[in-house]
């Protein structure tokens, strides 16, 4: 026993001579609610076709509940996927395509009958058991399509994009139903999605993958602030990326030379003198003032406003600063700041609060 | 707007002219036809009678209709079970042969099927290629019959309209969706179960299709059985044709094709109707 419930260890995937996946190690939690986040073609579905079963990996071995799975078919594992555009069986009854898996492992009429409308009822779907498929909304499509795999007590359930083809109201409505749902049944959900809010709203820990690999993993709110690497920053959210260079080191704080200016950022990776570094600071860290309401602007960087998106709550600014470089900046409406107000090509200066900027090592 | 207006009289006229020209003045025609008297001097003449049909209720009629729908149903059944898995194949096939192997089911088509059915003649008969080579093996001793008789009319019409019903079902089966295979291997189904109960149901409009574009030729392709069926096996199309061509009775002939239209409308009829019933049902 590994004490996870799923576990993946080096595994690789080369289809058509082509490396799809290479060394994945991740290991799953019981019962926690995990994401697997990338843009498409990163190998996420791959990666839950590998768990599910319909792809056997070239490397590497994969345990579920502490049993090798390799060679196992899909039925055997005691997982389900919930598909992409929810693969229901058209010419079935809700309640058919619900009862299909039971009926398969050949259950007792009295206890499918039992087992399914439970199954309906957590989500909330009893009243249309009969109808078909296509009588049913898009939304409700897709409860059915949990329902149908839940209804096998799955130890893990496997999500692939399920809520990439509904509009974006219901989309927010079916995030937080089927959060509630998986704290509900206190089964471990793998979702897979590219919509970085989804991944960030939902989960109780992300995974971001790119090209193959795992860049990262960890909870929401880590991907997010601390970011690896520049590609999980540039992923995950927008950021503001400055070139610098590291120019003194002390045990806490390093000094870094951004366009001339000197700034003091906190020191989190051991960094030589010299070295090139990217400080990434996202556009809601980024104060903009106005040239009459700060005095001091020596760790401040001027610019010119390009362009003033107002959203309601927030108003987005594209700031081009002196060495040509754009940065974007949210400024919210708050005690402070009520007004808000910017010309295009007003002149500005740009900062943020020291320690709120994630320092990398330089990458091309 | 007017403009727009007689666009759409211009394109609905076009569909009622076309309907008009095609189906509904030759029909008539026959029905005309399947009305009036016949003697041996006129081809049709009056007065109007329902003469032909009583006359098609006679035994020996009314015994080649049977024998034909035997006939073209067995063929079409014969083409369902050879064609199913072959057009599943097909359809599945993710290779660059699938054109190659489309092209060879397409290919017989560019021959003339009366020339196609005399070669099988020469493959069937008793010094044909089949039986010399069975003979030569020494595992017959003497030849088999397989010509001039319903064996080798089925094998004809089956030969013949095999095409007909594997592209249609290689249609619907290339739009059956992969992943609704998935879902069912993933929910424990088996390759048996998952065939019985998805793929079956869902390729069922493929086999009505190819089914009704097997037996609707069958039934009345005459120079199949002419060729292949000798002199005793007579079916609808060559009752048909003789009473056209050979006897002249033209009343009788035209009665004969409205009979057989309209069994024919009522099967499809029935199948359309146990359908809807089937849709009420799971409805309610």
């Amino acid at each position: 026993m590994t004490g996870h419930i799923i576990e993946l260890r080096g595994v690789a995937k080369t289809i058509h001579g082509h490396e799809i996946l290479h060394n994945i190690n991740l290991e799953v939690r019981n019962g926690e609610f995990l994401t697997l986040l990338g843009p498409s073609g990163c190998g996420k579905t791959t990666l839950l076709r590998l768990i599910s079963g319909f792809e056997e990996p070239t490397q590497g071995s994969i345990f579920i509940n502490g049993n090798d799975v390799s060679g196992l078919p899909p039925h055997k594992r005691h997982v389900h996927t919930v598909f992409q555009s929810y693969a229901l069986f058209p010419h079935m009854t809700v309640f058919e395509n619900v009862a299909f898996g039971l009926r398969c492992k050949k259950i007792p009429h009295a206890e499918i009958q039992q087992r399914v409308t439970e199954a309906l009822k957590i989500v909330k779907l009893e009243k249309y058991a009969q109808r078909k498929p296509e009588q049913l909304s898009g939304g409700q499509q897709q409860r059915v399509a949990i329902a149908r795999a839940v209804v096998n007590q799955p130890l893990v359930l496997l999500l692939d994009e399920p809520l990439s083809s509904l509009d974006y109201r219901l989309r927010k409505t079916m995030q937080i139903e089927l959060k509630q749902l998986q704290r509900k049944l206190g089964i471990t959900f793998i979702f897979v999605t590219h919509d970085q809010e989804e991944a960030l709203s939902m989960s109780d820990r992300v995974v971001v993958m790119y090209e193959g690999s795992i860049e990262q993993i960890g909870t929401p709110r880590q991907v997010y602030e601390a970011p690896q690497s520049l590609t999980v920053a540039k992923f995950i959210g927008e950021v503001n990326i400055f070139d610098s260079e590291v120019i003194s080191i002390d045990d806490k704080y390093i000094t870094v030379d951004i366009q001339g200016k000197k700034r003091i950022v906190k020191n989190t990776i051991p960094f030589n003198i010299g070295q090139k570094v990217h400080l990434l600071v996202r556009p809601e860290d980024l104060r903009v003032w106005g040239q009459a309401e700060v005095t001091d602007t020596a760790e401040m960087f001027p610019g010119t406003v390009e362009e003033v998106i107002y959203k309601g709550t927030t108003v987005d600014l594209m700031v081009r600063l002196s060495n040509n470089q754009l940065v974007a900046a949210t400024e919210f409406f708050d005690e402070d700041d009520d007004r808000l107000e910017y010309a295009i090509g007003e002149k500005v200066w740009t900062t943020w609060l020291s320690g709120w900027e994630v320092v990398l090592p330089h990458e091309e | 707007m007017k403009n727009d207006n007689a666009f759409k009289y211009f394109s609905l006229a076009t569909t009622w002219i076309w309907l008009i020209i095609f189906s509904f003045v030759p029909y008539g025609l026959v029905i005309f036809a399947s009305l009036m008297s016949h003697d041996t001097n006129h081809l049709i003449r009056l007065p109007f009678t329902l003469q032909n049909y009583v006359e098609l209720s006679e035994p020996i009629y009314i015994k080649i209709f049977i024998k034909s729908f035997y006939i073209a149903g067995i063929s079409t059944l014969i083409c369902l079970i050879l064609g199913y898995p072959f057009a599943y194949t097909l359809a599945r096939m993710k290779s660059r042969l699938k054109g190659l192997f489309i092209l060879l089911v397409i290919i017989p088509f560019w021959t003339s099927s009366l020339i196609r059915s005399y070669s099988m003649i020469a493959i069937l008969k008793a010094k044909g290629i089949i039986n010399s080579l069975l003979l030569s093996l020494g595992i017959i001793h003497e030849p088999i019959p397989m010509i001039f008789n319903n064996t080798s009319v089925i094998i004809g019409l089956v030969y013949n309209l095999l095409p007909f019903m594997i592209l249609p079902l290689m249609t619907n089966i290339e739009r059956l969706d992969n992943r609704l295979i998935d879902a069912a291997r993933d929910l424990g189904a088996n390759r048996i179960t998952t065939f019985r109960k998805i793929i079956l149901p869902l390729t069922m409009p493929g086999m009505i299709a190819g089914c009704i574009l097997v037996f609707l030729p069958a039934m009345t392709l005459f120079y199949i059985p002419d060729l292949l069926g000798g002199a005793k096996s007579i079916l609808l199309g060559n009752l048909i044709q003789n009473q056209f061509l050979i006897t002249q009775h033209w009343p009788l002939g035209s009665a004969t094709s409205i009979v057989l239209a309209i069994l024919l409308a009522v099967m499809i009829l029935i199948y359309l109707q146990s359908k809807r019933n089937k849709k009420e049902q799971d409805l309610l």
